[in-house]
């Protein structure tokens, strides 16, 4: 990297910190699961910033580069590493079974797909699951924390940050030697997974009003729907509505007495156990606001 | 004269029995929710995989052929309503009118984005698993891709006189009315509810700007 890396890297960092100004200043932090928001916000404006200078030219000069067939190769070589430690997940989590499955994709895939380029296990009927640390966390019953922009990585949360740490330091592209090898495996497999969402951004860009706030919420509630695997307790349209009284009452505290309380955290109604037992449940803010009304009380 | 009368009794009878068999004939009228997902979405697919302009980026046709065929099935006011969440009630019968009308279009308009980005993907219908009296049920299709793991969407549906109507859609758990009640709700908290109505009405002129109709100006 010896051309005008550092010119490029300064430009970056004053972006970045243009950015924290501009965000800091626009902090509302209306949303109880987003105490961050003004940060996340200057964060996205970041991301984004980047997404459009850099990420989406190379992922579109990637896909009108390479054919069809060539760029599946590239995308089936790196999910099949993945079933490796999907499978490593999916034992943690209780579900052996799906182990199986996934440690037969890998090898089957590795085998008769030709280290991994063809995905012969989903036409056997293997099929392929999403796992990560982040969410067997949230299986053992963590709950997701607040919500947090990252530079570069995007959405997360407390939890899934602590579990994407454990990604990074198990997967295998990143343990590759040499370094020069990695590097260029990192990359492909960013450039590609850019590639596979060129329609996914260009939708968000026409569906939603803030895209902020539209990204947040779709990415929270699709990390819900990945803890519980796809079967997520159902909200039902009372429950909404009084999640969305609590929002409005959030300015306004004292006159909504009621609303001061979160729903009861959600680690008791996993799938599996009988739910129909009733079972008090504090919620999950309990001390908190006990402490708060102590405070104005005296 | 006995035809003509012959024919009014008949008529009469008919409609007598029509009357008191409504209920039964019109439940078996219904195509059952089921079936119809997975009907439209094979039609709509197939026109779409052999529709030279629509293969070439014509939006028009697409928005068309969700008008003709998608858009009947779904309840918009449903839909409008759940991503108002209590807003909704604040709402008059014409600024319900308009918010429905500008969702609808917001929502058309995204669906054939979604059809554009159609690829050959194959379609796994799950078997429904409901009562035959439920009135409420969920449809779950997985759209199936190699290489990554299978896309659900989760069609909510309703039983109403006029057949299963869509109130909602979940893609990969993402509720898609859910997904707008946080930035609905900050709107109307800011502007009001005609506040929303006119960002919506931006919102889709800036899309159609954006990505123009091909053929000639919008309708």
């Amino acid at each position: 990297m010896g051309w005008d890396g550092s010119a490029r890297l300064r430009r970056w960092l004053a972006t970045l910190l243009l950015a924290l100004a501009a965000g800091c200043a626009t902090t509302n932090g209306s949303d109880p699961r987003d105490p961050l928001e003004g940060f996340n916000r200057s964060m996205y404006a970041f991301n984004d910033a980047f997404d459009e200078a850099i990420g989406k030219p190379v992922a579109n000069a990637y896909k009108s580069t390479l054919p069809d067939p060539v760029r599946g190769w590239v995308r089936n070589f790196f999910a099949n590493l993945g079933d490796l430690f999907i499978g490593f997940n999916n034992l943690l989590q209780g579900k052996p079974a799906d182990t199986v499955n996934d440690w037969a994709r890998f090898a089957f895939n590795t085998i008769f797909g030709v280290v991994g380029i063809n995905d012969v296990a989903s036409e056997m009927g293997l099929e392929k699951h999403n796992e990560d640390f982040g969410q067997t966390f949230g299986r053992w019953g963590a709950a997701s924390g607040a919500y947090i922009v990252w530079p570069l990585l995007g959405p997360s949360t407390v939890r899934d940050s602590a579990g994407g740490l454990l990604d990074a330091y198990l997967d295998p592209v990143r343990r590759h030697e040499p370094a020069d090898a990695r590097s260029f495996a990192v990359l492909l497999r960013a450039v590609s997974q850019r590639a596979d969402l060129l329609d996914a951004s260009r939708i968000l860009e026409e569906a939603a009003l803030d895209k902020y706030i539209f990204q947040r919420d779709a990415y929270l509630q699709r990390r819900r729907g990945l803890v519980y695997d796809g079967n997520p307790p159902r909200e039902s349209p009372s429950s909404r509505a009084r999640d969305d009284a609590r929002v409005q009452a959030a300015p306004a505290a004292p006159a909504a007495s009621d609303r001061q309380f979160d729903e009861p955290a959600a680690d008791s109604t996993l799938p599996g156990r009988v739910s129909n037992l009733y079972e008090p449940r504090q919620p999950a803010n309990y001390a908190a606001v006990l402490a708060a009304s102590a405070r104005v009380g005296r | 004269m006995i035809t003509l009368a012959g024919l009014r009794a008949a008529a009469a009878a008919a409609a007598a029995a029509g009357a008191l068999l409504a209920g039964t004939a019109a439940a078996q009228a219904i195509t059952p929710p089921d079936v119809l997902v997975k009907s439209v979405t094979l039609e709509v697919v197939e026109i779409v995989r052999h529709d030279k302009d629509i293969q070439a980026g014509d939006r028009r046709k697409v928005v068309e052929l969700i008008d003709a065929k998608v858009v009947p099935h779904f309840n918009f006011t449903a839909m409008t309503a759940s991503a108002l969440g209590t807003h909704w009630g604040k709402a008059n019968a014409q600024q319900k009118a308009r918010l429905t009308h500008e969702f609808r279009t917001l929502m058309v308009r995204t669906y054939a984005s979604s059809i554009a980005a159609y690829r050959n993907q194959r379609f796994d219908f799950r078997p429904l698993r409901a009562r035959p009296t439920d009135t409420d049920v969920t449809i779950n299709v997985r759209v199936l891709q190699p290489g990554t793991e299978a896309v659900k969407i989760d069609y909510d549906m309703e039983k109403t006189a006029r057949g299963w109507k869509v109130w909602d859609v979940r893609v990969a758990d993402i509720s898609l009315t859910a997904n707008y009640r946080t930035e609905f709700a900050n709107v109307v908290r800011e502007s009001g509810i005609d506040g929303l109505i006119r960002t919506l009405q931006a919102k889709n002129d800036k899309v159609a700007e954006r990505t123009p109709l091909a053929g000639g100006e919008r309708k």
